[in-house]
């Protein structure tokens, strides 16, 4: 193990490091503290300036409520949600069979498609957006949820294939071949054999898209204009319009938008950091 | 339902062609199958993403306000980007991009070090750093919006404690860029973390013990046994991070819309304004300026889909 383990050093560098690690925990989320103390306000602190002392009042009920009373955010949340959710189901449901087709069968054509796939996750967004913005105006998709779905959903698998190919390709390729020669069928293989071993990969990629989908701002904005279908991080913007100056309302609706996808990386944070690295690092 | 089952099974048996069909399915089952699996994404992935690339480039030769019709110019767009104060301003700032958001590779690599132990409660600790990478850019912009107000924000108490007067660092044309780039580092530099983590986890014990062995101590072990075993976390790390600085659009959307004067836009940024914004819609001189973007990126696409090439050989 490197560095050199804590307990094996002397008393005084053991206990250093237990005085240490707080407080540059501390400071290192010394942002969030804030904003989490800024949300908690009365208005009258932000108006005297106080903004990162002690609150002169705590009103987290309060301030939490009036977010919902006073803005859209209930109905941003509720968008954010329709957005994506249909898009984790999408673009991981795909990805299994365009990484299962890439890693299983060996045809001439498997990588360079699949470096197709790689490359396209990699490319700026701004390349896309143009077309892809004249493609929903023209279908009659822009500005709807179903159209940013149908195109997050498309971009993502660029990376979920790229995941998905790698997880499969690592499986041991004895069991297909030998469900083969039972004369087991091509998608009955996929379902019955492939499915339940891709498990951890389906959730760790789950974990992640929602991660991403939910803290997309840049195609909100391309795609969506009015209320009814923008998700919480434009909304986020748009309050921060509307309540000037009223920052403890605009700090409680970030830190609302910030709790899903936190939570999820809490509850299932195995597979996120499986989904962060193994992806990246298993060639 | 069951009769009419029955009655295919039956027809089956007497035609022959349908019988025939079906057996050139079944002999060329495994030549159709992957294209079989394929269609759905690979249609999908098309139409959204492989597409619209070559579209960007098509349209970057025109003149086009998005309602109108398009008007071929030619190479106009690239001429007059050539001439651009404002583009060569975004070409710059990227490049401060890039060049400092590689801080968070060693960065990263650093708290890794530091949180690798094993002492009570370390996993809530380690979860707990890497928690600015799960937040939106969108939020992380608006906190350090704040954290820079030079009347009441941190930046301004600490200024004033030295007995300075605090700088408004987003509206200083000099510092602006900087002050979004310490913002966006802030998650980055806790992604890099999270692969390094990973990376320590699997470094091989042995090899660390004969290096100690051989007396090889902190730094030195550091540069010839642990980073050597860590390069796959690093490449990662790099790519992830080179993609996040050309990427870099909702913190500047967030904390300045390119401000003051345009002095802190990328290219990211100054391609949605100009195609999309109060601005004008200039899609035309927009996919130019997204043109130019794609092909920086496509040197580092290039270089990891060979990198990649290389270990499928390998």
């Amino acid at each position: 193990m490197f560095p050199k383990p804590i307990e094996k050093s002397s008393a005084g560098v053991r206990v250093s490091y237990q005085i240490i690690l707080p407080i540059a925990l501390f400071v290192w989320l010394l942002p969030l503290l804030a904003i989490f103390l800024t949300s908690i306000r009365p208005s009258i602190d932000i108006n005297a300036g106080n903004l990162f002392g002690v609150p002169s009042d705590f009103l987290l009920i309060e301030n939490y409520t009036a977010v919902f009373k006073q803005s859209k955010a209930g109905l941003y949340l509720w968008n954010s949600i329709r957005i994506t959710v249909p898009t984790v189901i999408l673009a991981v449901g795909l990805s299994c069979l365009t990484g299962y087709a890439l890693s299983v069968y060996r045809f001439k054509w498997a990588i360079p498609l699949f470096f197709v796939f790689v490359a396209g996750n990699f490319v700026p967004f701004q390349i896309l957006m143009v077309p892809v913005r004249d493609l929903s105006v023209n279908t009659g998709l822009y500005n709807t949820i179903t159209g940013l779905v149908l195109f997050h959903s498309a971009f993502q698998l660029g990376f979920c294939t790229l995941f998905m190919r790698n997880f499969i390709k690592a499986l041991p390729f004895e069991l297909i071949e030998s469900a083969r020669i039972d004369g087991v069928g091509e998608f009955k293989i996929f379902w019955y054999l492939v499915l339940p071993l891709v498990k951890p990969a389906i959730a760790a990629l789950s974990v992640l898209i929602f991660t991403f989908i939910w803290n997309d701002f840049f195609w909100a904005t391309v795609l969506l204009q009015g209320d009814h279908a923008l998700p919480i991080t434009a909304g986020v913007r748009s309050l921060n319009g509307q309540f000037v100056s009223q920052w403890q309302l605009v700090s409680a609706a970030s830190l609302l938008a910030a709790v899903p996808p936190v939570v999820m990386f809490f509850a299932m944070q195995k597979h996120f950091i499986a989904g962060l690295t193994l992806g990246a690092t298993k060639g | 339902m069951s009769s009419t089952g029955s009655a295919q099974v039956a027809d089956n048996k007497s035609g022959a062609s349908p019988g025939g069909q079906r057996s050139w399915f079944f002999r060329n089952r495994i030549k159709l199958a992957p294209w079989l699996f394929l269609l759905p994404g690979l249609l999908f992935f098309s139409v959204y993403v492989i597409a619209p690339i070559f579209q960007s480039i098509w349209i970057s030769f025109y003149e086009w306000d998005g309602l109108s019709p398009k008007q071929w110019v030619g190479t106009a767009n690239y001429v007059e980007l050539l001439d651009d104060d404002r583009f060569y301003t975004s070409l710059i700032n990227n490049v401060w991009w890039l060049v400092l958001y590689m801080l968070a590779v060693p960065a990263g690599l650093g708290i890794a070090l530091f949180l690798n132990q094993t002492v009570t409660g370390i996993r809530l600790y380690k979860s707990l750093f890497f928690f600015p990478f799960v937040i939106s850019q969108v939020v992380v912009g608006l906190i350090f919006t704040w954290f820079y107000n030079p009347d009441f924000g941190i930046v301004g108490i600490v200024w004033e404690f030295f007995g300075a007067k605090p700088p408004a660092i987003l509206a200083d044309e000099d510092l602006v860029t900087f002050g979004i780039i310490a913002a966006g580092l802030w998650p980055q530099i806790a992604y890099c973390m999270i692969l390094y983590l990973t990376g320590l986890n699997n470094v091989s014990p042995d090899q660390v013990e004969a290096g100690r062995l051989d007396n090889a101590k902190g730094w030195k072990m550091l540069w010839f046994i642990i980073l050597p075993q860590l390069k796959p976390a690093t490449f990662i790390a790099i790519v992830v991070t080179v993609i996040g600085a050309l990427r870099s659009f909702d913190l500047i959307a967030i904390m300045t819309q390119g401000g003051p004067y345009g002095s802190s836009n990328v290219l990211a940024y100054y391609m949605y304004e100009t195609a999309l914004s109060e601005y004008g819609f200039r899609m035309g001189y927009g996919s130019a300026i997204a043109t130019v973007l794609f092909l920086i990126m496509l040197v580092y696409i290039s270089f990891f889909l060979w990198r990649m090439y290389q270990d499928e050989k390998g």
